[in-house]
């Protein structure tokens, strides 16, 4: 938060004056959607990674690394789409995104998948619905 | 601007080390799998993120490359992981999820 502010008045006297000057608004507005979506992103990349580390079984860990790698993905490359230069770096970051987009559920489908044929067991602990558990 | 690509990039190399200690900790194969996969997501994110660092637009075209080749080389995997052979046609894998009763 403390970023935007900075952000907003390192932009603010180029703002003022006499006829507004609005490429440096947009230039304020784009960084500020940079920070956000940047952070956002991050956010999730930092909480999916954690949740591959903390969670206790196979198929709790890959939700976690699945669900949150393709959105905080998505919103990281939106925040570098919004610093682009030229519309060759948008359509090459737009790609990037897409085949993310694609492959990444596709992969973490194909994992699961794998594992469930492969006989890995889920950790059901307290709410075991088989019986077997305390 | 810069200061906040190097604190993403920053934040990304972090949760790529935290991710290689399932890598090496994961009890089986398939949470070694997992981690593979997610370490070349975020490596993707960090060419990216990169090229915005160094101004060099050329190294999306990388990251794009290593987005295709992260996915093919998870699915190839998978594949030796169940046959131990790579050479198994698509009817064979079908053959197979059929007698085992697998939708």
């Amino acid at each position: 938060m403390s970023v935007l502010l900075m952000m907003a008045a390192e932009a603010a006297p180029k703002v003022a004056g006499p006829g507004v000057d609005w490429s440096a608004v947009w230039d304020a507005v784009r960084a500020v959607l940079t920070v956000a979506s940047l952070g956002a992103g991050l956010f999730f990349v930092l909480a999916g990674t954690i949740g591959v580390i903390r969670l206790p079984d196979f198929y709790t860990r890959l939700h976690a690394a699945g669900m949150t790698d393709t959105l905080g993905a998505e919103l990281i490359l939106l925040g570098l789409i919004f610093q682009a230069d030229g519309w060759q770096m948008i359509a090459k970051l737009l790609l990037v995104a897409f085949f993310l987009f694609i492959t990444s559920p596709t992969a973490t489908h194909a994992v699961a998948h794998a594992a469930y044929r492969a006989g890995e067991k889920p950790v059901l602990g307290r709410w075991r619905i088989d019986g077997e558990g305390e | 601007m810069g200061y906040i690509m190097l604190a993403a990039a920053f934040f990304l190399i972090v949760s790529m080390a935290l991710m290689l200690f399932r890598l090496i900790a994961g009890p089986s194969l398939y949470d070694r799998l997992l981690a593979v996969n997610s370490f070349g997501t975020k490596t993707v994110l960090f060419l990216c993120v990169f090229c915005f660092i160094i101004d060099r637009p050329d190294g999306v075209d990388i990251a794009l490359l290593y987005a295709l080749m992260n996915f093919t080389a998870t699915i190839a995997v998978l594949k030796f992981f169940n046959y131990r052979a790579l050479n198994v046609g698509l009817l064979k894998a079908k053959y197979d999820m059929d007698q085992e009763g697998v939708q």
